[in-house]
């Protein structure tokens, strides 16, 4: 049984159900906060840490994209220390990639970028780390190219819960961490793949695009996600 | 099995060994072993049998006494004299002495205090029971507590003896085991989980492994205690697979005592099932962590996932989780054997009992150690540790892992409980313990175990992943003699960033050695960069790099 709450976010007033989380509350109150591995329609993890948030009373910042409201809580989306820890996040993911704004498919399209901008990062402190990684473009329709990946693992997720397929997973730890096909086969080779292009169309970079895209022309477009997860809740209970 | 037929088992086995005039435990645990401790057995045995000594002499496998590098170790029962280094040759003059003084040459006075200063709880039986035998620990009282518990104790009153003796996580964090207990027993689901936590994966740890190994009927005890108390039936040990000798006797173990109906279904006569299984861990540090041991044992990829949930709530497939570390657990069925009483009889204020140690670096008497908690570090390392080689002097003791801190000598005198470690900037840790003497380089050592956590880092959250990678490439310019003071800016940016942005424990925990070895070992930080030298020598700075820099 859920219970109504009320808390605070912001110095604002706001009510949820108790197994709302504070983003989902955030959001329905027009209060922003910045989330990355978060897609609506998809579980969440946790784990990109953008969407940190302090509240009072508890030493450790939370991500609200799975913390869920409290009576009583009191809740704040932004602070000095949340904001430098945000840009040092987005630092972070454009250090260790390889990204190439001006030669990618995304470019203007691309939620890493727009994350830079939100945060306000013009420049980057920390030191590239130039990985080696690897381009798969053996499928007939989409290309994986690692180095615009962010290990959001959207498209894991999106393949598991939405499709119920299961192609793409990770391998490796650490920063060898990287997604990979079935057993780690190229991705033409897949037999579990049924070529849907959710994956496609959840990657928050371009990281994962359509074949033929040039530079710029690839837009995204996961809004359908939400929809389809409420179609099927409706179909289940009637 | 009932209370009685425990308690014949007890008397047979005790009957037994009373034959004997002298038994012989030869230890097997994992350093003597490496020293071919089995080839002393074989030897031993052979002689007895040569003399014809076998009715009044058992040769039997032991548990390890701590001080492996003095290994093999002999125990002789009952003068309980202990003998090191003992080898293969050596068997017809240990036989032929039995009756006579113990052998000058084959014991070492210098190692006494280490044996002297420690308090043995949940290692009291060291060297004394085969821990392949059920029967030995039965005759040492083993088993009497889960029958105590479950014939005359409530599952309240097994949870109110373990708060009330303060008994706290062994496992690193120092959470009240009583409060957890009786977490699990409020949620209500119709089945629950007790997981033993023996993933113990801190470098150069091994008092799980030691445990697992020498008292693997302890643990299955203590969690069977457990699952009373909190109403669980299932129960996974979860064991590195780097463990084969723990996994073997553990698997023993569980066998031995379904047989003897102290698991499985209606244990003791009663009507408490548990069920107990092993899983094995492949050999990730992470894995250690509570929700990615939960995830690895379903099945999944082991990472870490937000909490709350806790496990106590939703742990193994959605179902409330009792989890604690092995150490924990080796310390509950004393408790309810003796009491709560005799445990907070043991510690300081806050922290009650013992703690096992693996001592290990620049000190003489490197090896496992129970003390009781309270002790000094100085304590620790000079009396028990017998102080450092070479004429050395000491420069730090390093506590609590890859996420814990360095001490310097002006904290020799602090006791060892969990408030006092973290306010030296360090913590209890899991038991790993590391002395440092003047040719230890702090800038070093930080970037060692930044190496670990980077290699380690499951790669979910960024700050754990990209950071502890950043933080490391930082340090190791610094220990290149390449870095500016722009970069030890950024290197504590990093630190405190990622201490309190990272998913798990091992993100928060990896900017500690560097914290702390920057609090008290700045200095040496500077030398590295401003002067471009190493001042205990380790770093290999060039020349040529001091007069480019
Ligand atoms: C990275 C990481 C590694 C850990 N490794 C271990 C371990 O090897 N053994 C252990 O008992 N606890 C380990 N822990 C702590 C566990 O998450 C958990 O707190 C503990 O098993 C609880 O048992 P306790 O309350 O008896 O200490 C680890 C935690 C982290 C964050
Ligand atoms: S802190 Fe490190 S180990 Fe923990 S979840 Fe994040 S990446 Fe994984
Ligand atoms: S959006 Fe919450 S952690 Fe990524």
């Amino acid at each position: 049984m859920t219970n109504v709450v009320t808390l605070k976010i912001n110095d604002r007033d706001v009510s949820g159900r108790d197994d709302e989380t504070i983003l989902e509350i955030a959001r329905q109150n027009a209060i922003f906060i910045p989330t990355l591995c978060h897609l609506d329609g998809l579980g969440d993890i946790g784990a990109c840490r953008l969407c940190l948030v302090e509240i009072k009373g508890n030493n450790k910042l939370l991500p609200a994209c799975v913390v869920v409201v409290q009576e009583g809580m009191e809740i704040l989306t932004d602070s000095p220390r949340l904001a430098e820890y945000r840009q040092m996040i987005v630092q972070m993911l454009f250090a260790e990639g390889n990204h190439v704004c001006s030669v990618c498919v995304s470019n203007g399209h691309c939620e890493l970028q727009d994350m830079a901008h939100t945060v306000q990062i013009d420049h980057i402190d920390l030191a590239y780390q130039y990985p080696k990684r690897e381009v798969d473009a053996s499928h007939n329709l989409f290309s994986l190219d690692r180095n615009r990946c962010i290990l959001c693992t959207r498209c894991v997720r999106v393949c598991d819960e939405i499709e119920g397929v299961h192609t793409w997973d990770l391998m490796g730890r650490g920063i060898q961490s990287q997604v990979i096909i079935d057993m780690n086969q190229p991705w033409g080779t897949s037999d579990t793949c049924t070529s849907c292009g959710k994956c496609v169309q959840v990657c928050p970079t371009g990281a994962l695009f359509e074949k033929g895209k040039a530079v710029a022309e690839m837009t995204k477009n996961p809004a359908f996600l939400p929809y389809l997860v409420s179609m099927r809740e409706s179909k289940k209970s009637p | 099995m009932n209370t009685e037929e425990l308690h014949q088992i007890a008397i047979d086995e005790q009957t037994r060994q009373r034959q004997y005039k002298h038994r012989l435990f030869v230890c097997m645990g994992t350093g003597c072993l490496a020293a071919h401790s089995d080839q002393v057995k074989q030897s031993l045995e052979a002689e007895v049998e040569r003399r014809e000594l076998k009715g009044q002499c058992q040769i039997a496998s032991g548990g390890c006494q701590g001080l492996c590098v003095a290994g093999p170790m002999v125990t002789v029962e009952p003068q309980g004299t202990l003998y090191q280094h003992v080898q293969p040759q050596d068997a017809a003059e240990v036989i032929e002495t039995l009756d006579q003084s113990p052998i000058e040459r084959l014991q070492d006075r210098t190692t006494e205090s280490f044996f002297q200063r420690q308090t043995k709880v949940v290692l009291n039986l060291a060297g004394r029971v085969d821990p392949e035998r059920i029967e030995d620990y039965i005759a040492a009282d083993g088993y009497s507590a889960l029958l105590k518990a479950l014939t005359e104790m409530t599952p309240a009153e097994v949870i109110e003896q373990i708060t009330a003796s303060g008994l706290r996580g062994r496992g690193g964090a120092g959470y009240p085991a009583g409060l957890k207990w009786s977490t699990v027993g409020k949620a209500r689901s119709e089945h629950k989980y007790v997981i033993c936590n023996g993933d113990e994966g801190d470098p150069g740890a091994f008092m799980d492994r030691s445990v697992m190994e020498d008292y693997p009927h302890r643990i299955i005890e203590g969690m069977a205690i457990a699952a009373y108390a909190v109403g669980a039936d299932n129960g996974y040990i979860y064991v590195r697979a780097e463990y084969p000798l723990a996994v073997k006797r553990l698997g023993l173990a569980i066998r031995q005592a379904q047989k003897h109906g102290l698991l499985g279904n209606n244990i003791g006569g009663t009507s408490f099932n548990f069920h107990l299984e092993i899983r094995m861990g492949a050999g990730a540090f992470v894995c250690g962590e509570e929700t990615a041991l939960i995830a690895s044992i379903e099945g999944g990829r082991g990472v870490p996932r937000p909490r709350p949930p806790y496990p106590a709530a939703s742990g193994v497939f959605g179902q409330p989780t009792l989890i604690n570390n092995v150490e924990t657990f080796a310390n509950v069925a004393q408790i309810i054997a003796r009491g709560s009483d005799w445990f907070t009889g043991i510690g300081t204020e806050k922290s009650k009992g013992t703690k096992i140690f693996a001592l290990t670096g620049k000190i003489n008497n490197s090896g496992l150690i129970e003390v009781p908690m309270g002790i000094t570090l100085r304590e620790i390392i000079y009396d028990i540790g017998g102080g450092i080689p070479n004429d050395r002097s000491f420069k730090a003791v390093q506590t609590g892992g890859p996420s814990g801190g360095c001490m310097p000598t002006e904290y020799l005198d602090i006791v060892v409980d969990y408030e006092s470690l973290q306010k030296a900037g360090s913590h209890m840790g899991s038991g790993g313990m590391i002395v440092m003497d003047e040719t230890s380089c702090m800038v070093d050592v930080a970037k060692y175990f930044m190496e670990f956590c980077m290699t380690e880092s499951c790669g979910k959250c960024v700050p754990c992943r990209v950071g502890t990678a950043q933080m490391y490439d930082l340090l190791n310019k610094i220990t290149h003699g390449e870095a500016t003071l722009d970069d030890l800016a950024m290197l504590e940016k990093l630190c405190g960033m990622v201490r309190a942005t990272s998913l798990c424990g091992l993100g928060q925990g990896a900017p500690i050695p560097v914290l702390s070895t920057l609090r008290y070992f700045r200095d040496e930080y500077l030398a590295h960069i401003v002067d471009k030298h190493c001042p205990a020598g380790v770093c290999n700075i060039t020349a040529a790099e001091r007069t480019t820099a």
